[in-house]
């Protein structure tokens, strides 16, 4: 099997929100609740457990010759953002049931048949990306539609994108893409356009990765995310040093008490 | 309150005018009531809306840290205490209170799952590298060998308390490991001490209930120092640190919760063991007040973490 991978490009995102819905539709992912937030045009604001697909809509103050209506209007970009598939996932590090798994398609998968709503996964996503459902009691995400990949579909979000901004496929080749992409930006003069891929933190990298303008912390990407993994030598170190100072202590504080 | 003149009147009529020929205004500056609206920048990060997804354990959980920590101490303590030829009694009391305390802390435990009747999952398999299934598999040998440690006959039972001794040093102390190695900024801040604090909260406890219990060995009161000696020391590395990521132990409500659990189970219990060291009565204070202290700490670091978690992306 292929590693498959998402390439999301938000210079092509014209913020229609048809990934969300087709997202939606297809999973049959409850809603989450009907609320105006005042934020740009963005009433779904993050990622969750009944978020698997949500469209950034980031605004902010007019940068000349980087899109908006006007120049004295505020400046808009969208992209669409999703469960990053890490290479190095904290979530499936961290849960105990097993019910997290990595696929043959490279992606993160948790299973809803053995997940048993612990909430250890939530913790763990540097990204904030999985959530327990209160009205279920389990964790979801995105799936990176793991039946429609099975069945030779690919994911739902992709094939309803009218503007290729999410691009499906081989992990490798859209790599090959995503590299063509931005050498072609930049030459067109979007200098600030970015990929966001954490390959060199302890993430290690990811299967969903982005292109982006400026500064990835607009959209709520961590520059530098860890996996939790990465304490587990010094946390484990310290409870060694606690659980021998209990075990030696508490022998020598009987044997002092017991001389007297 | 502004004061109408020529030109903020000409201002308005330039206004009238320009509706009036193209039909719109969109002379620089007009923008929506309550401007400047709200930006996604490096600075602000996305709204200032938060990253990472909050802890959903409930008071469970840091019940549980509580419980299963008194529990894991209170093993040892017996084991301890029976190497010595200590009081029989106290061995025995020892003994119960981890045996009670495994038998509470398994319905707080599943009391906190999405899905309860599923908690049998954590036993599918075994992930060094998941706290959360090193911790179910901890908890499961200390479960079974401390009320082994109580109703198995003879040398059998001294067997299990040893073993209950053993899987309660890591019941005392893994709650640490569980919440350091995660994304949450102020738990992942203090993975290398918060084992420690752990396991210096989990000893007093097990201390606490056994002096509550009526057992006045010096054995006791020395561990109760040492312990309060270091939840001193954890609790003023805390105040004199100025990270960011550190915020939610020193202000806002989780601040004063953390104080006070600090307050209680460090410098209370030290100095009245320290100077009273003599009375009956005064251990007693210590004691419940390390206890009090010990049960306020667990609650105040998840709630910490909830509050860290919340706070906007830096």
């Amino acid at each position: 099997m292929t590693v498959t991978g998402f390439f999301t490009d938000s210079t092509l995102c014209i913020g229609c929100k048809a990934c969300e819905v087709a997202c939606k539709e297809w999973n049959d992912v409850p809603d989450d609740g009907f609320s105006f937030s005042g934020l740009s045009y963005d009433n779904t604001l993050a990622l969750g457990h009944s978020t698997w697909r949500h469209v950034k809509f980031v605004e902010h103050d007019a940068v000349i010759g980087r899109g908006g209506n006007a120049p004295e209007l505020m400046t808009w970009e969208f992209s669409s953002d999703v469960c990053k598939h890490c290479e190095n996932a904290g979530c499936l590090d961290a849960c105990p049931t097993g019910s997290i798994v990595r696929t043959e398609f490279g992606s993160v998968y948790v299973q809803p048949d053995i997940c048993n709503g612990c909430g250890y996964c939530v913790v763990s996503c540097p990204f904030g990306v999985i959530d327990r459902r209160p009205s279920d009691g389990r964790a979801f995400k995105c799936t990176f539609c793991y039946d429609r990949q099975r069945a030779g579909e690919e994911p739902a979000c992709a094939k309803a994108c009218p503007t290729q901004s999410i691009l499906f496929g081989d992990l490798e080749e859209l790599q090959r893409l995503a590299d063509a992409r931005i050498e072609k930006l930049h030459a067109n003069g979007m200098t600030d356009a970015t990929i966001y891929n954490p390959v060199d933190t302890s993430v290690g990298g990811t299967h969903a990765f982005f292109l982006v303008r400026g500064d990835v912390r607009a959209y709520n990407l961590p520059p530098r995310p860890e996996v939790p993994a990465t304490l587990l030598p010094k946390a484990w170190t310290s409870a060694a040093v606690a659980a021998g100072a209990l075990a030696i202590g508490s022998i020598l504080a009987f044997a002092l008490g017991a001389r007297r | 309150m502004k004061t109408p003149d020529r030109a903020s009147e000409k201002r308005l009529d330039e206004i009238r005018r320009e509706a009036g020929v193209t039909g719109r205004v969109d002379a620089k500056g007009i923008r929506a009531n309550g401007a400047p609206l709200p930006e996604a920048s490096g600075a602000n990060g996305y709204y200032g809306l938060p990253l990472l997804k909050q802890p959903v354990w409930s008071w469970e959980i840091p019940a549980y840290f509580f419980v299963g920590g008194a529990a894991g101490a209170a093993a040892m303590i017996g084991v301890a205490a029976g190497l010595s030829g200590a009081e029989q009694r106290l061995v025995r009391d020892a003994r119960w209170i981890a045996a009670i305390g495994a038998n509470l802390s398994a319905p707080l435990l599943i009391a906190d799952l999405g899905r309860p009747e599923r908690f049998l999952n954590m036993l599918r398999v075994f992930k060094p590298r998941s706290p959360m299934s090193a911790g179910a598999w901890i908890f499961t040998a200390f479960g079974a060998s401390a009320v082994g440690a109580v109703i198995l006959p003879g040398r059998l039972r001294d067997l299990a308390a040893c073993g209950s001794a053993a899987a309660g040093l890591g019941m005392a102390t893994y709650t640490g490991v569980l919440l350091g190695a995660t994304s949450i900024p102020v738990w992942a801040r203090h993975a290398a001490v918060l084992p420690v604090h752990f396991g210096a909260s989990a000893t007093a406890s097990a201390v606490s209930l056994l002096e509550l219990r009526g057992h006045d060995d010096r054995a006791l009161n020395i561990l109760g120092i040492a312990s309060a000696l270091i939840e001193t020391a954890t609790g003023a590395r805390i105040e004199l640190m100025d990270d960011i990521e550190s915020l939610p132990l020193r202000s806002g409500p989780t601040g004063a919760l953390t104080r006070a659990g600090g307050v209680l189970s460090g410098p209370v219990p030290l100095l009245l063991r320290l100077l009273g060291s003599r009375s009956k009565k005064t251990r007693r204070l210590a004691a419940a007040s390390s206890l009090v202290g010990s049960l306020i700490t667990r609650l105040a670091w998840v709630a910490a973490g909830r509050a860290s978690a919340r706070s906007p992306a830096k």
